[in-house]
């Protein structure tokens, strides 16, 4: 069972926190709209999808918006992002554009990858996200070097590496708590616990002590668990890790508890059978955080409802168009298929054209 | 008198070079550091290069393998051992799915400038869990390069070259070989100043008429022992191809000389199935099928993991007989 409300301190506390209190109303409302840009974005793709327009999986973020934009928005110049393949929110909370992503979703050469990656490999290095990784927990030792090449390069930064609550029990993850508590290397794993490894629920897949993040304590590494659903909470609890990771160049675990509305993939068959339709409606009713941020903007003053009815509005439309703008984009050409595989040949150095790199015959 | 150099210290030479010449380039390693090498490969590094250069890691691949690739990444240059090949299989999501396939799926958006090097041979009494040889595998992933250097001259050389390469490199060396002196000049000795050497430019070891033996890694070595017993006990002249690299894959050399000789054998340590020796042999017959005057064979470890028995262990790797039957068989 997926872990809400219940624990989070009393609404208001989080408000509080200087992080927090720096925000202008214009942040505020910019925070809702990234998520409202995130839940529509992810609602044009599923309808994409289901009219048969891409290929493969398709894994939604629907009801976990909170939890990439509010740690995102924390984030400076040298702090980097890297996830796994539920990465279309992340994507857009680092600031990539709608219509890249969902032309990566088509397979069109407009995409983000080109075309070469799909749902579950976005990438935007420029923004610092390094993905986007479609093997569970394979993105986990891959943030930790992040993390170290911050540190080698001597940059006050961090990498926040982004896993579900089905990574927890990969030999990479553990492998990685290691080297970063023992090096000391400035890596935040946040774990977005939407309480299912795909159709396996946390009591059926994992072992742990009070929850999954205290797993971290087994390596002398800070860690915590709080609610995702408040977005203030979100940004209030990772902002302490951040700090932590900027000053002292420590890693921490943070368990962020969530719930993901859709299926594991939309591929799902059985979305509606490993979990009561109660469960889905509950969360959906009650504990939706963007339906929360909205109270939290409109009980500040700060939007009115007709406010951010517009907001939604423009950002429907702008996923509409970015679905436009994938359907008229085109494919890739058949001899892309051999570019971007090495440095060196895309690059036509003396290393890239000595001796044969590719064996078709 | 030209200057005699190990294996493993043509390496050392070659790591020292180019951690003075790139501040981003660290290695790493179970090992590597304060203990100064589980084979004495990288010895006195840690002593001159201090903690930030030169890192120990614990014994977990997949969690360090995968941390510098995506140091990498981010401009780093590690250069990490694994002590054995062998041990790539714990560490072979982060190689295959990360080093090799991250910059496709970015659209090449990202590289990893990342060299994974190590020993990857039988034939020393370790057992089949420490006697993998890869190469082949390693190969069939684009995106990747692996370099299997026969001697300590091809070995300083191309781990230059592998560390200043902007893709992954896989470089495979041989704990026999380690120990064996060639010549090797110094870099004053040397029209350009250093000892660079391509990836992706085989080189003619041996010149012959009658037959070529084409060969990667410690292979080479057995191929020119087998050259000089053909020539005297035979009267066969035999040339000998060291690929150097497999991928990139220098097929003009290979083409060259068999389109000469028009007779070819491809003798590797690893294992016939899918092996290297199975791609140049289709290489060769799709080509140049007009020039040939025998089919082309394969020398291979005999088809079983690799034993450790001594004696048998001894017969499973292709030995300069094996090569010299072999090639009698057909000249």
């Amino acid at each position: 069972m997926a872990k809400a409300t219940s624990s989070a301190p009393p609404a208001g506390s989080h408000a509080a926190a200087p992080i927090n209190q720096s925000l202008t109303p214009d942040d505020k409302i910019g925070l809702y709209r990234l998520m409202s840009r995130i839940r529509r974005f992810e609602q044009v793709s599923l309808q994409h999808y289901q009219g048969g327009k891409m290929a493969g999986f398709l894994h939604l973020y629907i009801g976990q918006e909170s939890v990439a934009v509010g740690t995102i928005s924390l984030l400076g110049e040298n702090d980097h992002v890297i996830t796994a393949y539920r990465d279309h929110a992340h994507a857009l909370a680092v600031g990539m554009g709608m219509d890249e992503c969902m032309a990566e979703l088509f397979g069109k050469a407009t995409g983000c990858s080109k075309g070469k990656g799909g749902s579950m490999h976005y990438f935007e290095p420029s923004k610092n996200y390094w993905g986007g990784h479609g093997i569970v927990a394979g993105q986990t030792p891959l943030g930790l070097g992040l993390a170290y090449g911050l540190k080698f390069k001597k940059l006050k930064g961090a990498a926040l590496c982004y896993l579900g609550d089905g990574a927890v029990n990969q030999g990479a993850f553990h492998e990685s708590l290691n080297l970063a508590a023992l090096w000391s290397l400035p890596v935040i794993y946040i774990i977005e616990n939407n309480g299912y490894s795909m159709g396996t629920s946390q009591s059926r897949s994992s072992a742990y002590p009070s929850c999954l993040a205290e797993r971290a304590a087994g390596y002398d590494m800070d860690w915590e668990l709080f609610s995702g659903e408040d977005i203030y909470e979100v940004r209030a609890r990772t902002q302490v890790a951040i700090e932590r990771a900027h000053t002292l160049s420590r890693p921490a675990v943070l368990e962020i508890a969530t719930y993901r509305w859709e299926g594991h993939s939309v591929a799902d068959a059985n979305k509606e059978k490993y979990r009561t339709k109660e469960e889905v409606e509950r969360f959906k009713n009650e504990h939706d955080p963007i339906q929360r941020w909205r109270r939290v903007l409109i009980e500040e003053g700060i939007a009115s409802e007709e406010d951010l009815k517009k907001i939604d509005k423009e950002a429907q439309k702008e996923a509409e168009a970015s679905g436009d703008f994938a359907k008229a984009s085109p494919y890739p050409t058949p001899e892309s298929i051999f570019e971007d595989v090495y440095w060196e040949v895309d690059n036509k150095t003396d290393a890239g054209q000595t001796g044969r790199h590719f064996f078709n015959d | 008198m030209p200057r005699r150099l190990s294996y493993r210290h043509a390496l050392r030479e070659a790591f020292d070079e180019e951690l003075a010449r790139d501040p981003m380039v660290v290695l790493m390693g179970e090992e590597v550091a304060q203990y100064n090498g589980a084979y004495k490969v990288t010895e006195g590094l840690w002593d001159k290069w201090g903690d930030d250069r030169i890192v120990d890691t614990p014994i977990s691949e997949a969690g360090f393998i995968g941390m510098g690739i995506g140091a990498s990444m981010l401009g780093v240059r590690p250069v990490m051992e694994l002590m054995f090949w062998s041990f790539y299989t714990v560490a072979w999501d982060q190689i295959v799915n990360n080093a090799a396939m991250v910059r496709y799926m970015s659209g090449g958006k990202i590289n990893c400038p990342i060299v994974i090097r190590g020993p990857a041979n039988g034939g020393t009494g370790v057992g089949a869990t420490h006697s993998h040889t890869p190469e082949n595998i390693l190969a069939n992933f684009p995106g990747m390069k692996c370099v299997c250097p026969s001697n300590a001259y091809d070995a300083k050389g191309l781990m230059k070259a592998a560390i200043r390469d902007n893709d992954p490199v896989m470089f495979m060396e041989s704990t026999k070989l380690y120990g064996e002196e060639w010549d090797v000049p110094s870099n004053d000795e040397l029209p350009d100043g250093e000892l660079f050497i391509p990836l992706g430019v085989a080189d003619v070891k041996r010149e012959g008429s009658d037959i070529t033996l084409i060969a990667h890694g410690r292979a080479v070595i057995t191929c020119l022992k087998a050259a000089e017993i053909l020539e005297a006990e035979h009267g066969i002249s035999a040339e000998v191809v060291d690929i150097r690299t497999i991928r990139p894959l220098d097929e003009e050399t290979i083409l060259e000389s068999v389109a000469k000789t028009h007779r070819a054998i491809y003798v590797e340590e690893n294992k016939p199935f899918c092996g290297v020796g199975a791609q140049i042999a289709y290489m060769i017959q799709s080509t140049i099928f007009d020039e040939l005057d025998a089919p082309v064979l394969r020398i291979n470890s005999l088809d079983a993991p690799a034993i450790y028995s001594p004696p048998l262990e001894a017969i499973q790797l292709p030995t300069p007989e094996v090569v010299v039957e072999k090639a009698l068989s057909i000249c």
